[in-house]
């Protein structure tokens, strides 16, 4: 099917569906349980978890199949929200223009940083991706202020020309974002006995196109091409002896991964048409490092897991507060209580993000897999227990798959 | 010439904080060839020791002065610190005045013990693992000791005056027999200019001058001969470890009057060292100390009004501008040695 083997199109047809029923399935609990509260079926966050899915599947190409560890890709995230903002601004609220001038300015943008950048490996590049990327920040924040609008970020307002489309609508406001008509904010509820779904435009705009990049990611990580990534995350030294220039290889990676970064930046915009420097910050890359790192690199599904765990945590932890606690243990006796509420208030509401570095060091100490090892051993130790033992040898959890040489040795 | 002379002093302090934070990561660098993103943190750690002290010294209770009222009439109560009823008004007073310099005494313990069961408990266990990893795993370390700093002393920058002597500012100008009221310099960032001077000589002395330091120089040129001489180099790189980490320590700690701590900092000067340290040239010394002034000195000019007028925005990328240069066009940055991370 579509040019797959039948593994990756098996692959591709559960994440569709998993996608595609995200709604429903993310919305077990019923609206008044208790349980509602770790509900995750709303369009805001199910917009999150496909875009940064997308920018997460697009940093992968970059990381996990070359091994070049990007610290700036937060930029062209940056990049792509005010050029789809300024494409609102300027043509008209229609998503797909704003989305295309979104990828072809972050392609050019990775274009020249990658250019650049890539004349080194390692932690050189490292850096050097992290410079550049602090750089589009600092002047974001300071004098490409016309462009940016500085600390305030970019935002739409009535007097914008539009060229296409109205400067404001008939009551007055600014329009919305929209795909020919249909508005990203629009959205049907189902009621369905204690349960309500809802089926928001914007999420399904955002699936649909974070289903089209995992599909060219999967055929790229099939390709002759993706071989040639993985054969400059392997040994980039002996692939240069063969006569062959690694180059034009990794430049392309890049500036793919450059611009799944920007569609994802552009349909932050969609969802919201707003921008602001922020987004190109360091501690932005360094979120989508965690997430890669903790789904799996170099895995096809891992990155989009780790976008979604991230984001889902990060909210449900978040919204936990005191009086929820006190809720949960109450029935422990009082001085146990206090002692319990003492060490998991930590790790909850304001200081999530304790919980996300400590469970990034155990992940990168235990599983350098990222989460899909960690379900790989589980599954691999299930089948071991159900065959009758005696050969479990291969199946030892503890086996340590040998560390692949990356390119920052 | 006044202006030349202001911005080189104004870029010292800012240079010596990226030094010494350079100088640490090189040290940790070039002995256990580990890429210590935690740094940072380790900076930023050393600054709240510095605030820790401060609250520590001015623990209170509450007493009644009966000579003053509050606005409703009744006796004001006023927070006494321990320290002045004990030893009294003046000798109290200037103790807790003092406390950013005594926390000094306070940071090196903290941070050698911090350095060393980090280095025991995590670092130890990355020698094998590639940079990627260290990288990696430091970094959600960095997040861990951030997170619970910012737990405890909140997400607020906080601020820690220096001793109301060293408070104010002098005439650096007039010493040097230029016009009065040119050059107008804080006396705090010339205390630090020079506490960190002394902190690297210190650092450069003990590596240079003691057995210790000459074994760990050995070591780092060559590891596994050291240990073949039967010289248990892990035990000496474990408190180089730990005296990189108070190197930073200190220079958070004695930065706290400078800019107000809070959780975030250590981020911040991280990025920048970092830059500093790849510009410096990865595992020289001397390089990172170098490239830490220069750095310092060079984002100050830049932020004069005459280069701002020609270069709009040039003072807020000067640092990575100049890392690209030196990136692209000299391999191993200013002082690098020849095999070490060369791809």
């Amino acid at each position: 099917m579509l040019g797959l083997e039948k593994k990756d199109a098996t692959l591709l047809l559960v994440v569709i569906a998993l996608a595609l029923a995200a709604p429903i399935l993310l919305n077990p609990f019923p609206t008044e349980s208790a349980m509602a509260q770790f509900n995750a079926g709303y369009p805001d966050l199910m917009q999150k978890f496909a875009i940064y899915g997308i920018f997460a599947i697009g940093f992968n190409i970059l990381f996990g199949l070359t091994g070049y560890l990007s610290f700036g890709h937060a930029a062209f995230l940056g990049v792509g929200s005010y050029s789809a903002v300024w494409m609102f601004k300027l043509l008209s609220m229609n998503v797909i223009p704003a989305l295309v001038l979104a990828v072809l300015v972050s392609s050019l943008f990775a274009l020249v940083i990658g250019y650049i950048s890539l004349r080194r490996s390692g932690i050189y590049f490292s850096i050097l991706t992290l410079a550049f990327a602090q750089m589009s920040f600092n002047l974001a924040y300071s004098v490409l202020t016309p462009i940016t609008n500085g600390e305030t970020g970019l935002q739409l307002s009535l007097d914008d020309p539009r060229i296409l489309g109205i400067s404001q609508t008939a009551d007055g406001g600014i329009p919305l974002t929209s795909l020919f008509g249909l508005a990203m904010r629009d959205s049907v509820a189902v009621k369905l006995g204690g349960w309500s779904f809802e089926f928001s435009v914007g999420y399904y705009v955002c699936a649909i196109l974070m289903l089209v990049c995992f599909y060219l990611a999967m055929r790229i990580f099939r390709s002759p091409f993706g071989l040639m990534l993985r054969a400059v995350k392997t040994n980039q030294t002996r692939l240069n002896y063969t006569g062959l220039n690694s180059r034009p290889y990794t430049l392309a990676a890049f500036v793919i991964s450059g611009m799944y970064a920007g569609l994802a930046g552009g349909l932050l915009a969609a969802m919201d048409p707003l921008a602001g420097a922020e987004r190109m910050q360091w501690t932005a890359s360094g979120e989508v490092v965690l997430m890669t790192i903790l789904g799996g690199a170099g895995t096809l599904f891992g990155p989009v897991l780790g976008a979604g765990f991230i984001k889902y945590f990060e909210n449900i932890f978040s919204k936990i507060n005191d009086s929820v606690l006190q809720n949960w243990f109450g029935f422990l006796p009082d001085g146990v209580e206090n002692v319990v509420l003492w060490v998991v208030e930590h790790f909850v509401g304001p200081g999530w993000h304790l919980t996300l570095g400590l469970l990034f060091m155990l992940v990168v100490i235990f599983l350098p897999g990222g989460l899909m090892e960690g379900g790989q051993r589980i599954a691999g130790l299930l089948r071991g227990k159900r065959k009758s033992g005696g050969d479990g040898g291969g199946d030892d959890p503890e086996y340590h798959p040998g560390q692949t040489p990356h390119v920052a040795e | 010439m006044d202006a030349i002379l202001l911005q080189t002093l104004n870029g010292l302090d800012k240079g010596s904080a990226y030094a010494l934070i350079a100088l640490g990561l090189t040290l940790i660098f070039g002995t256990l060839g580990v890429v210590n993103f935690a740094h940072g943190a380790l900076f930023m750690v050393g600054a709240f020791c510095a605030v820790t002290v401060s609250r520590l010294l001015t623990l209170s209770y509450t007493v009644i002065d009966e000579t003053r009222t509050d606005f409703l009439g009744n006796p004001m109560k006023v927070d006494m610190p321990y320290l002045k009823s004990w030893l009294g008004e003046t000798v109290g007073g200037t103790i807790i005045d003092w406390s950013v310099p005594l926390a000094i005494l306070f940071t090196i313990p903290v941070m050698l013990v911090l350095g060393y069961a980090m280095e025991r408990g995590l670092i130890k266990h990355f020698y094998k693992r590639p940079h990627a990893d260290q990288i990696l795993v430091t970094f959600g370390l960095a997040i861990v000791l951030q997170e619970l700093i910012k737990h405890y002393f909140g997400a607020n920058p906080i601020p820690t005056p220096a001793p109301p002597m060293l408070t104010g500012s002098f005439d650096f100008g007039a010493l040097v027999g230029m016009d009065p009221n040119q050059v107008i310099y804080p006396y705090w960032r010339l205390v630090y200019f020079l506490f960190s001077a002394a902190i690297i000589g210190a650092v450069f002395a003990f590596l240079q001058f003691t057995t210790f330091g000459m074994v760990v120089r050995a070591g780092m040129a060559d590891r596994e001969t050291v240990g073949l001489l039967g010289i248990n180099i892990d035990r000496r790189f474990t408190i180089m470890f730990g005296i990189a980490a108070a190197v930073a320590g200190l220079a958070g700690t004695m930065y706290a009057p400078i800019i107000s701590p809070n959780y975030h900092m250590g981020m911040d000067f991280l990025v920048l060292s970092f830059v500093v340290v790849v510009v410096g040239g990865m595992g020289s010394l001397p390089g990172a100390v170098l490239a830490g002034f220069l750095l310092g000195v060079l984002e100050s000019f830049s932020s004069m009004n005459e280069i701002k007028n020609i270069l709009p925005g040039i003072d807020q990328i000067i640092i990575y501008l100049v890392a690209i240069v030196i990136l692209l066009t000299r391999p191993r940055g200013l002082m690098g040695r020849k095999g070490v991370m060369e791809e």
